[in-house]
């Protein structure tokens, strides 16, 4: 789960990671605020949203005057900020972020994630700071610092003077940074982090060691043991469709524009499997559906329903392989979707397993128009000509 | 022959007298697996049908004499579930349990390292030897002894794989489901080391995901160790970055868990890769014939 730029700094905050002063706003008067609380100008205005690249796509701007100022909060809040991870639909401004404006002497970039491959968390910095860090990573990935740290043994001094002595840490720096990356580890082990990143972390023309951005991201599988980041979730973020098959229990992602094949498959393997066959078929997957291995009759219907609600949706492809999830229980599960809500395009469906006669039997006698494909061969090229 | 599991394999299910647990330690024991012992903390000297049931992992280990345990164990508790096996040094631990936690899994994982065991998941379909053990929550009735080992990150694509190999006739020594987490017990060399190793497997079926790299270095792994023939499938090619697709191990992020190079890494190293899965059996029974 992805959160706010301030919220990151609030959990920051609280860690003894060291922010800007500023605040969040959800109007312009609010903002102005928090801007005559900070005292003095310059004051930075940010865009919160839920992706990156916010500067270059004018959500980013610092104002000299209380007039620059009121004409940056006014024209940031309520736009729609396109940048390279919105997709060109881009995201509408609902709130800003006020902070101080500082003096940066140095740019760097810090982050802190789990490192699949070797089970320990990986500390990366780098000198070259407010960059996109996969450029440096591909042009120069010798500017790029990598500290590996035993979860079971936790961030030693060590760690902590390769990663200040790697970035070249003038002597001045080296308590507040290792405090700060100190504080970071921490934070981002306790709360689960799979990744915390701030990109640049400044020094400042007088020698602090400064958060000038903040960027958080929450194992899903361990929020259940952090309500507090529970809190943050903003489901403003979040694709409408998303969040009411998430309600249903299903695990389904809308993959964006130019989809024409919606999908319903049990697994992700075979349902990111299922997707790459609509590809070969000459076809777009829509989503990403994985209705799990013990899906009921009422899920069936419900992610029946979300698919056939997407207007850009020309056909639809059910691909189940029956273990615990049964033929027969999935044939019941669509027949009383299709009696429900109706078919409004060429459904599809190809099933294996368990129960496979019983559950062909059953769509068979539905007396409805679904298509029976005996192999994903077969279902391949019925999709093919139901597209078409 | 076979790998790992065989019939003289002794089976403990830890969290068998939940919903989950019972049902499929039943199904095993339908298959023929020789399930000896249960755990459940608090529920030691009941019985789970004719299974006794123990409070701990070492009192099943000693009493009933497991030698490989099976994890039906809630998320938040499993790694404490798969850390008391592995403190009982039970050689094989088999955990099914989905949606771990990463923090937990890392610190079990180095945990593990100094330990004589092997974990087996989590967040996977289990272990099968047809005809002789298994464990796990596969249907039984797709596989058959045979002569290809399968090794897989995910689930019903493992059983796509067993099905494509019954129809073909070729069968399956050994299939095994690694889990898709980002972090795991066994990886796919562990596996092809053992599959080539094994005479009676001739060939193998592995199969990936997007997200990591463990299929790009079992590629050079193949090319450097395995002689058997290896068919290889990547599921995800169309899949977008950035987004976690249902395993949270299946991700791309950045440029680095693409498909493509997946793909291409089994390629240049002599797998025989299947890139439709409507083809799979088509292609298995080329190479393998």
């Amino acid at each position: 789960m992805k959160i706010h730029e301030y919220q990151a700094k609030e959990l920051f905050r609280k860690n003894s990671v060291a922010v800007p002063d500023g605040s969040v706003a959800f109007t312009v008067e609010a903002a102005k605020a928090v801007a005559d609380g900070l005292g003095a100008y310059p004051v930075v205005v940010k865009a919160q949203i839920h992706a990156g690249g916010r500067g270059l796509g004018g959500g980013v701007k610092v104002a000299k005057t209380a007039e620059e100022f009121d004409a940056y909060a006014n024209s940031i809040l309520g736009m729609n900020l396109v940048t390279k991870q919105t997709g060109p639909a881009g995201k509408r401004v609902k709130k800003l972020l006020v902070e101080q404006g500082l003096n940066i002497a140095k740019e760097l970039y810090l982050s802190i994630l789990p490192d699949r491959a070797t089970a320990k968390m990986i500390i990366m910095a780098s000198e070259a700071g407010g960059m996109d860090i996969e450029t440096v990573a591909e042009k120069t990935p010798e500017k790029i610092i990598k500290v590996y740290v035993d979860p079971n043994v936790g961030i030693q001094g060590y760690h902590l003077r390769t990663a200040a002595f790697g970035l070249n840490m003038p002597k001045a720096c080296m308590k507040p940074f290792t405090v700060l990356l100190k504080n970071l580890y921490h934070l981002a082990v306790n709360y689960d982090c799979s990744l915390v990143e701030i990109n640049p972390l400044i020094i400042t023309a007088e020698d602090d060691v400064i958060a000038l951005d903040g960027k958080m991201d929450f194992d899903d599988n361990a929020l259940y043991r952090h309500p507090d980041v529970q809190e943050y979730r903003d489901l403003d973020e979040e694709d409408p469709k998303e969040v009411e098959a998430g309600t249903h229990g299903l695990n389904y992602i809308h993959l964006g524009e130019g989809g024409n094949v919606g999908n319903m498959v049990n697994g992700a393997g075979l349902a990111m499997a299922t997707m790459d066959c609509i590809k070969y078929a000459g076809g777009k997957p829509v989503n990403f559906l994985d209705v799990g291995g013990g899906a009921s009759a009422e899920q069936i219907e419900n992610g029946f329903r979300i698919l056939q609600s997407d207007e850009n949706v020309k056909a639809i492809l059910i691909n189940i392989f029956g273990g615990i999830l049964r033929c027969d229980r999935l044939a019941n599960g669509v027949v009383q979707a299709a009696e429900k809500v109706g078919l409004r395009v060429p459904v599809i469906i190809r099933m294996e397993g368990t129960n496979l006669a019983e559950g062909r039997k059953i769509l068979a006698e539905s007396g409805l128009d679904l298509i029976n494909a005996k192999d994903l061969k077969d279902a391949a090229e019925k999709l093919q000509s139901a597209i078409q | 022959m076979s790998i790992l599991v065989n019939k003289e394999t002794k089976l403990l299910v830890q969290g068998i007298t939940g919903k989950e647990g019972q049902f499929h330690a039943r199904a095993c024991i339908a298959y023929g697996t020789r399930v000896v012992a249960g755990v459940t903390p608090g529920k030691g000297g009941q019985k789970m049908d004719d299974v006794p049931v123990f409070n701990t992992v070492a009192d099943a280990v000693k009493i009933a004499g497991a030698n490989a345990s099976m994890i039906f164990v809630p998320p938040p508790f499993a790694a404490d579930a798969i850390m008391e096996a592995a403190d009982a040094e039970v050689p094989l631990i088999v955990c099914i349990t989905e949606g771990i936690p990463v923090m937990d899994m890392m610190r079990v994982k180095n945990y593990l390292k100094d330990k004589p065991v092997r974990l087996i998941g989590p967040n996977c379909p289990g272990i099968i030897t047809p005809g002789e053990c298994k464990i796990g929550i596969m249907p039984a009735a797709i596989h058959q002894p045979g002569k290809i080992g399968v090794v897989s990150r995910s689930g019903t694509l493992t059983y796509e794989a067993v099905h494509a190999l019954t129809t073909t006739g070729l069968g399956q020594t050994t299939c095994i489901g690694i889990g898709g987490d980002p972090v795991n017990g066994t990886n796919f060399i562990d596996c092809l080391e053992r599959f080539q190793a094994d005479d009676a497997t001739e060939g193998i079926v592995m199969i990936g995901e997007i997200g990591g790299d463990a299929e790009e270095k079992a590629a050079d792994y193949i090319k450097a160790n395995v002689t058997k023939p290896v068919v290889g499938f990547i599921a995800g090619l169309t899949a977008p970055p950035g987004r976690r697709m249902g395993h949270a191990g299946a991700i791309i992020s950045g440029s680095s868990g693409t498909g493509q190079s997946k793909v291409a890494a089994m390629k240049a190293n002599g797998i025989h890769v299947c890139e439709n899965l409507a083809y799979l059996s088509d292609v298995c029974a080329e190479t393998f014939k």
